[in-house]
């Protein structure tokens, strides 16, 4: 179902004028109330006078992460705080954590956005939905719990965690929905194994709405099997708004929809810093364009993905997101190309029988950077027949190269050869003298 | 009359086939017919022993990737033209060998000759019809 029909399925060019409109007053607002912003567009020789098209967008200085440390707690907040509703906040790895806030607009603003999430999910009134992200300072939570109510289901806000309980309450209040990290999810089909509840005879439940961690398509046909729903991701955070940036429809499962009518994409390469060719994967970026209260503008998310501009079945018209496929942070250079892990796992994750056990060794001769991928030999995969087994390396070949565009040279290994520490495979060897 | 032979993979480096021929011979498993097929990056070794289940477990254990497939042995005698009246027949009767291998027994009057083909039933009936003599799993084993 579509939540609002007027803006998700607004005709291209009517979108783009919205955008423009949008991004022109936000640009202004952030210039003349942060002067962290004002400086930084100061400095890149560019003022609000100069976003005549969207095009310009790309003439703005980028946010990261480090900006909104540096700009610790406060900083970075277009509104005095007496405007300011609601803060979250994601616990930083190093370092300081990262705040956000909402005025009261930016919470109504932010429910719709899982309304349409939770109904491109096919979640509608009469459902009950067992909100199982975690509550409190994190966005999923609050945020999701915010949008199933605005779309007037009926909400269980159980957080995440003891799963005995959720099972038994799933049970008794016959939730039809599931709200949790996919990782949770198959926690809960292991718990339910245990305690020999079958989700098919004694529960309810009918589909999953699943976020705030990567995960990969064979851990949603696992998550629909085992417990008879269909598994829906999206995506979000917290610094854009949290969960609601982009979300996947029922229809297709095929490509997260971005609400464009509230935040602009784009896709640049992680080095030089441009936009990449139309369909290429690069650095997702969001500039959002109705927030009050903790804009961003052109916010590096360090997630690889690319954008998908091709009409969905659904009617929606925003351009879609594939699942996330890597972190700039594990980026390799080799020619030159942004080569990522997880795109020779995606390769070989998409070869029947071949399993993600592989080591890419980075290596340079005279000038010229080699990539070889070692990946481990298992029995599915194996034959008695040399040429089966020279096929299966030229086809992995041929996909990494169609996907990367950098050829590389594929050598078959023995099982278990591949190094592992602590039990975690290394995956990358850079052997370069740079 | 079902006859296995086990493959192993095997990459390039030193000292991977005496590891195998030593676990084997460490089991009690007797090697009747082998032969290794290799790249300038990887091997197959191919093997017919006397006990096919163990073999596979064993190695398996040892951590290798190891495929069974069934092959046919057919014994001739061992001397000039044995295996020419073999391959006349599969040839004539249009079979596709994907490879094969030859084994002398200790004994020496007869060879064993193991094929690697796609239709293994015609196979057998073309070669039986012709007079050859095929070998069943428990003829090798007690080999
Ligand atoms: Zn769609």
């Amino acid at each position: 179902m579509i939540w609002n029909e007027e803006y998700e399925t607004m005709p291209r060019a009517d979108l783009r004028a919205l955008q423009l409109e949008r991004l022109q007053e936000t640009v202004e607002r952030v210039y003349a109330r942060v002067p962290y912003y004002r400086q930084k567009m100061e400095e890149a020789g560019v003022t609000p006078a100069d976003i005549k098209g969207l095009d310009d967008l790309r003439r703005l200085p980028f946010t990261t992460k480090e900006d909104l440390r540096q700009n610790y707690p406060f900083g970075l907040f277009t509104v005095p705080l007496d405007r300011v509703v609601r803060v979250h906040a994601s616990s930083g790895t190093t370092g300081k954590p990262t705040v956000v806030g909402y005025t009261k607009r930016d919470i109504r603003t932010w429910a719709e956005l899982m309304s349409r999430t939770l109904a491109a999910a096919g979640v509608r009134r009469g459902d009950v939905v067992q909100n199982a992200y975690g509550y409190g300072l994190f966005t999923g939570g609050l945020g999701a719990h915010y949008g199933a109510e605005n779309l007037g289901a009926t909400v269980v806000p159980i957080s995440g965690g003891q799963t005995k309980r959720q099972i038994q309450i799933m049970r008794d209040f016959g939730s039809t929905v599931l709200l949790s990290t996919p990782s949770y999810a198959l926690n809960i089909a292991d718990v339910m194994a245990d305690l020999g509840v079958d989700p098919q005879k004694d529960l309810k439940l009918r589909v999953g709405v699943f976020g705030a961690e990567p995960w990969s398509e064979n851990m949603r046909e696992e998550i629909e099997r085992r417990l008879g729903i269909k598994a829906i991701d999206i995506y979000g955070l917290s610094e854009v708004i949290g969960p609601g940036v982009a979300a996947e429809c029922l229809e297709a499962q095929n490509g997260l929809h971005i609400f464009e009518d509230h935040f602009i994409p784009e896709i640049v390469d992680p080095t030089t810093l441009e936009p990449v060719a139309d369909g290429e994967a690069g650095e997702l970026v969001f500039t959002t364009i109705t927030k009050e209260a903790f804009p961003v503008i052109r916010y590096r998310t360090k997630d690889i993905c690319r954008l998908i501009t091709e009409p969905c079945v659904c009617g929606r018209s925003f351009v879609r997101m594939p699942k996330i496929t890597g972190r700039t942070d594990d980026m390799l250079i080799i020619r030159g190309v942004n080569v990522f892990p997880s795109q020779v796992e995606h390769v070989l994750m998409g070869i029947k029988g071949v399993e993600p056990h592989y080591q890419i060794v980075v290596d340079r001769q005279g000038t010229m950077d080699t990539m070889e991928v070692q990946v481990e030999v298992s029995e599915a995969v194996f034959s008695d027949e040399i040429k089966h087994l020279e096929r299966l390396a030229q086809q992995i070949q041929r996909d990494i190269k169609d996907l990367l565009g950098v050829s590389c040279t594929v050598r078959l290994v023995e099982p278990k050869s591949i190094q592992r520490s602590e039990g975690k495979a290394k995956r990358v060897i850079d052997k370069r003298q740079l | 009359m079902q006859l296995e032979q086990i493959a192993i993979f095997l990459e390039n480096k030193a000292g991977r086939l005496a590891e195998i021929t030593q676990i084997l011979a460490e089991h009690g498993i007797n090697i009747r017919a082998m032969s290794l097929a290799d790249t300038a990056d990887f091997g197959i070794l191919r093997l017919i022993v006397n006990d096919t289940d163990r073999a596979c477990q064993v190695l398996r254990d040892a951590g290798f990737t190891v495929g069974r497939t069934e092959v046919v042995v057919v014994a001739v005698p061992d001397r000039p033209g044995g295996l020419a009246s073999v391959l006349n027949t599969l040839t004539e009767a249009e079979l596709n060998v994907e490879y094969m291998y030859a084994f002398s027994q200790k004994s020496g009057d007869t060879g064993l000759l193991i094929f690697r083909i796609e239709d293994l039933d015609r196979a057998r009936s073309v070669l039986q019809a012709a007079g050859h003599r095929l070998l069943s799993g428990e003829e090798v084993s007690a080999l």
